[in-house]
């Protein structure tokens, strides 16, 4: 069959148009207490953003000159990139290692971690304060290549292209177009290669980014080794994220998921919290070795000394020891404490290096604002309503179309 | 350095993942010892507080007229309204007053942050902020250690405010910038670097007692084009005197270097893992493509 009768077959023979208009008709429930709190909140951003393309970025943040950065790069770039990072762990596990009970959550994982992208370079867009000169460092005519904003720039650019590739053959599913499935199904090894290795140099550039920061962040938390920090704690900041969602997901969307797939869950809970156990060991040391090099000693017994020992023993020490007894005691509820307070951790380290930690000696602290806030929640609404709406019509989380079975065997 | 660089071009050409266009990584110039940029010097045993280049300079920028000097309380920092201050300090020594402005350091971290060098160094020297190119992500602030550049956070179509030492609008028609030419106590002085350290060494060399003997900004982040001369330890100033000597780019040098390895020999890597744990697996599962 070719590919033109694969749609008509799919789509009961209407054309491809009235299909997409169909789909874009919402489905399901509208009073879900999800959405009663969700429109208000993106309604209300919307709102601020328009008064902060009117006003200018002061009218809504608590910015100064100080203090540059404040929610939407610390909380909404950095942090959620590191939680994104999920995605190229997954893939590296599914196509590179080739452990392959690990496939039913690759689509899920890169999905989120597509849309996680897409919506924090939509913040950054917000926060950038003449957005319309974003082109020049892409077409070209300005390249600023000593600045690590620059790579790491291009490789959100780069990696979602690759992150659109991995997931591609799930669209190309939805539209029944089998011939584009084949071809992009093909490309998708040489995508996850590639997202592989721009993760790896965007994940440690965005520590990077904060390098020449050297006497504004607290000396607990500045080092020359923040790249590779970041770098390592995203892998399981990564798959903490993937342990939570799925157990979230695998409720809310509990009909999309195959008797088979909700089996093998456990399996691959168990198998992730492993790897967070070995990750975070690493990071773990490596935080150390950094401690005891810096010669930090006096800072310990400070404000800002319990605040690090609170991150490095509450948030990653502690985790790290219920992960490795959650997959010894095969105690799933265990797995998901540890999975919550590594979030917690990795919320608080980035944080800690882009905002509690930047100018700690100031007088005036930068607190956000309420609108900064309210901004953020509607960034992260809006990708959840596009989650929704791709998870209940694309083959996500539900098993793929019948037809690209039979065309594998 | 160079051996690196052009290290670092070749590989960067070799991967076809050519993210350089084959400039230099760094802002500074090309040949590392040219100290040949114009910079200033700021005597703040001269200096008399008049507040005089405050105006001149918010005259000769476009900007509002500095406020009198019976309104200020306590120490005031340059913003967006205004691209130079003179603060007045009590020290050991009485009062001194130093002026504060964007240093113009030899290695910029500014420009080396920048990612679409709006903020650049020019060849003459001075640090420059060119507005059809930037697009206000404010990196620059977060990276200069002398927190100068200045963002206006109330305009819909925001600059980045700082000292230009009037590279457009004087320097290159062979103009001195506004506060030199009309500084009535000859506090400041223009001239290239080497001739303003050798000046700056002459006056402590002669007057021993008048200055300590250190010239702030010809060590301090690498080196600035602005070298500062005081009767007391500039600490006693407010000025940051923690700040390292190394230039503030040569940071983020380790990390800019390694990308373009990473980006050889990871993929390749991973390829190799990847074939082989193939044999291992035979299509254990039929679901997949
Ligand atoms: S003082 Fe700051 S703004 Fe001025 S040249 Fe140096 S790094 Fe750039
Ligand atoms: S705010 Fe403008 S000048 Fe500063 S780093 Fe960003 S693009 Fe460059």
């Amino acid at each position: 069959m070719n590919s033109q009768g694969a749609v008509v077959a799919d789509n009961d023979g209407k054309p491809i148009w009235k299909f997409l208009l169909k789909e874009l008709k919402p489905k399901g429930r509208w009073l879900t207490p999800f959405n009663i709190i969700s429109i208000p909140i993106i309604l209300l951003g919307i709102v601020l953003i328009v008064i902060r393309f009117w006003k200018g970025i002061g009218a809504i943040t608590n910015l100064s000159q100080e203090i540059p950065w404040g929610l939407w790069i610390g909380f909404d770039v950095v942090t959620g990139v590191a939680f994104a990072g999920g995605a190229y762990v997954i893939t590296f596990m599914v196509y590179i290692l080739n452990m392959r009970q690990y496939h039913s959550i690759v689509r899920v994982t890169v999905l989120n971690g597509f849309l996680a992208y897409l919506f924090y370079a939509g913040a950054l867009l917000l926060d950038l304060g003449r957005p319309w000169n974003v082109i020049n460092p892409i077409i070209g005519n300005n390249f600023g290549v000593s600045s690590v904003l620059f790579l790491v720039a291009w490789h959100f650019l780069l990696y979602m292209i690759a992150q659109l590739i991995e997931f591609s053959p799930a669209i190309a599913e939805w539209l029944g177009a089998r011939r584009a499935r084949k071809i992009l199904s093909a490309m998708t090894l040489g995508a996850v290669i590639f997202g592989i290795t721009l993760s790896m140099l965007h994940q440690s550039g965005l520590g990077a980014l904060y390098l020449m920061a050297k006497e504004k962040i607290h000396p607990l938390w500045y080092s020359e080794f923040i790249p590779i920090m970041f770098f390592v704690s995203s892998i399981f900041a990564g798959l903490s994220m993937v342990i939570f969602e799925g157990s979230i997901s695998h409720r809310v969307f509990f009909s999309q998921i195959s008797e088979k797939n909700h089996h093998k869950q456990r399996g691959i809970v168990f198998g992730l919290s492993k790897i967070c156990t070995g990750a975070m060991f690493v990071y773990f040391f490596l935080q150390l070795l950094v401690f005891i090099h810096g010669k930090h000693w006096d800072l310990i017994n400070t404000p800002m000394g319990y605040w690090y020992l609170l991150e490095m023993l509450g948030f990653v020490l502690l985790p790290m020891i219920l992960f490795f007894y959650s997959y010894r005691s095969g105690n799933i509820l265990l797995v998901r404490v540890a999975a919550i307070l590594t979030i917690v951790g990795i919320v608080l380290n980035r944080l800690n290096v882009t905002i509690i930690g930047f100018r700690w000696d100031m007088a005036v602290h930068y607190v956000p604002s309420w609108m900064e806030i309210v901004v953020t929640l509607t960034v992260l609404f809006t990708e959840l309503w596009i989650f929704r709406w791709v998870i209940n019509r694309l083959p996500v989380l539900r098993d793929s179309p019948a037809w690209v079975k039979e065309e594998n065997n | 350095m160079d051996l690196h660089r052009r290290d670092f071009l070749k590989v960067m050409c070799a991967t076809g993942l050519t993210l350089a266009t084959g400039k230099a990584l760094n802002a500074a110039p090309k040949d590392k010892n040219v100290p040949e940029f114009y910079g200033i010097l700021y005597d703040s045993v001269r200096c008399k507080g008049c507040r005089g280049c405050e105006y001149d300079c918010a005259d000769a920028n476009g900007l509002p007229e500095p406020e009198p000097t019976k309104n200020i309380k306590g120490l005031r920092k340059p913003d967006e309204n205004r691209r130079t201050v003179i603060n007045e300090h009590k020290t050991s020594k009485g009062t001194v007053y130093v002026k504060m402005q964007c240093m113009h350091c030899n290695e910029p971290a500014c420009a080396a942050a920048c990612l679409t060098q709006a903020m650049s160094k020019t060849k003459e020297g001075p640090v420059i902020w060119r507005g059809d190119k930037c697009m206000g992500c404010r990196y620059c602030m977060v990276s200069c250690p002398f927190d100068m550049p200045k963002f206006e956070y109330h305009s819909p179509n925001p600059k980045i405010q700082k000292c230009t030492m009037c590279y457009d609008t004087r320097i290159l028609k062979g103009e001195l910038p506004a506060c030199v030419e009309n500084c009535p106590n000859e506090a400041l002085m223009f001239g290239t670097r080497r001739e303003l350290i050798s000046e700056a060494r002459r006056r402590i060399y002669e007057k021993p007692g008048e200055y300590v003997e250190q010239i702030y900004g010809e060590h301090e982040a690498g080196g600035s084009g602005w070298l500062y001369l005081s009767p007391v330890p500039f600490e006693e100033l407010g000025m940051n005197t923690s700040l390292q000597n190394a230039s503030y780019p040569a940071l983020t040098k380790g990390f800019l270097y390694s990308v373009p390895s990473v980006f050889v020999l990871v993929p390749a890597l991973l390829l190799g893992i990847q074939q082989a744990t193939k044999k291992n697996h035979p299509n254990e599962e039929s679901d997949d493509e």
